[in-house]
């Protein structure tokens, strides 16, 4: 029972603490990105909530932001930025190209980046308003202070601890 | 606007190469036999009346039903004497295959790239014929009109429910 306990508490705040310190890898592909450079700047200032800062490295990073049409040859690409994360991560999809494809009903755009990455906040709009990306962090907090993310609940579930031991732990493919 | 173009045309090609001609809305256009399509091309940026030294748009039209299915279509500019002309050459669906121009303009290169990837057609004499758009993987070409509309060939897709 004390384990237990310990163990809650320590998840909560560390999750606490990881929402509010989100390093984020925007990847940006198409018109989105104009809406989406508005949530950096200061009159929207996404730095108020703890996510200012874009790396340009997914090993650094701990938030995917997919912004703009994702193309079925683009795929692998995004899958493989994805991997290289570090874990715990999440990924919010900006637009409705990238949640959705969007109206691109075609030969060539991915209806959706959650056809090969797992993602956890659809931001619709085309593009979104910077208030919905701000919106979108705040729920993506949510989630990440009960520790819904897709990440973590795999964290839990197949590896069983929710606070892993080393910060910093990138997937490898196959697992481990 | 640029009937010289189409004069000089018809002054050096005599034997049938150039099929027909128009003008519609101050724009010339030729419609070419597609053997002489090289030397049609050489011709009008050699020729010093002419002088179509810029290689201005490559592309093609699925014009199903109708025989030939393909038309090859190409912008011509002159820098120097500031006129266009717009070429067309048709192209059979049983073997599309049509001469490339990148020795005579270097620029067409991606052009007919990009024509051989969506429309199937082949640019004999092309230094790297593949496609540019699409992925090797891709089967069949996605701008013909008998290419389902909607059809998809993801190279990736995880399993629902899965990380």
């Amino acid at each position: 029972m004390p384990l237990t306990f310990y163990n809650t508490k320590l998840a909560d705040a560390v999750n606490w603490a990881r929402k509010y310190s989100l390093f984020q890898y925007p990847f940006v592909t198409a018109c989105c990105g104009m809406e989406f450079m508005a949530v950096w700047a200061p009159k929207y200032d996404i730095a108020r909530f703890g996510a200012e800062f874009p790396r340009f490295s997914p090993r650094q990073s701990d938030l995917l932001i997919v912004v703009g049409t994702i193309t079925e040859r683009q795929g692998p690409v995004l899958r493989r930025i994805y991997d290289q994360m570090c874990e715990p991560k999440w990924v919010i999809a900006f637009g409705v190209c990238a949640s959705t494809g969007g109206f691109y009903q075609n030969y060539s755009v991915m209806p959706g980046a959650d056809q090969v990455i797992p993602v956890d906040v659809y931001v619709p709009g085309c593009p979104p308003r910077p208030e919905q990306a701000l919106d979108a962090l705040v729920l993506l907090q949510e989630r990440i202070q009960r520790g819904e993310g897709h990440s973590q609940v795999v964290l839990k579930q197949e590896r069983g601890y929710e606070v892993p031991l080393a910060a910093i732990r990138p997937t490898v493919r196959g697992g481990g | 606007m640029a009937k010289i173009v189409l004069d000089r045309m018809r002054e050096g090609f005599t034997a049938g190469e150039i099929i027909e001609t128009g003008s519609m809305h101050g724009n010339e256009w030729a419609r070419v036999a597609p053997c002489a399509w090289r030397r049609v091309a050489e011709f009008l940026r050699d020729d010093p009346a002419t002088q179509m030294n810029l290689f201005v748009d490559l592309t093609c039209v699925d014009r199903t039903p109708r025989e030939p299915r393909f038309d090859v279509v190409l912008h011509l500019y002159s820098v120097e004497k500031k006129h266009r002309v717009r070429l067309y050459a048709g192209v059979a669906e049983k073997d599309p295959a049509i001469d490339t121009l990148v020795p005579v303009w270097p620029g067409a290169n991606w052009f007919e790239r990009e024509a051989f990837d969506m429309y199937g057609v082949r640019f004999a004499g092309h230094p790297d014929l593949r496609r540019i758009l699409m992925y090797p993987e891709f089967q069949g070409y996605p701008l013909r009109k008998d290419y389902p509309k909607e059809k998809r060939q993801p190279l990736l897709r995880r399993l629902p429910g899965s990380v």
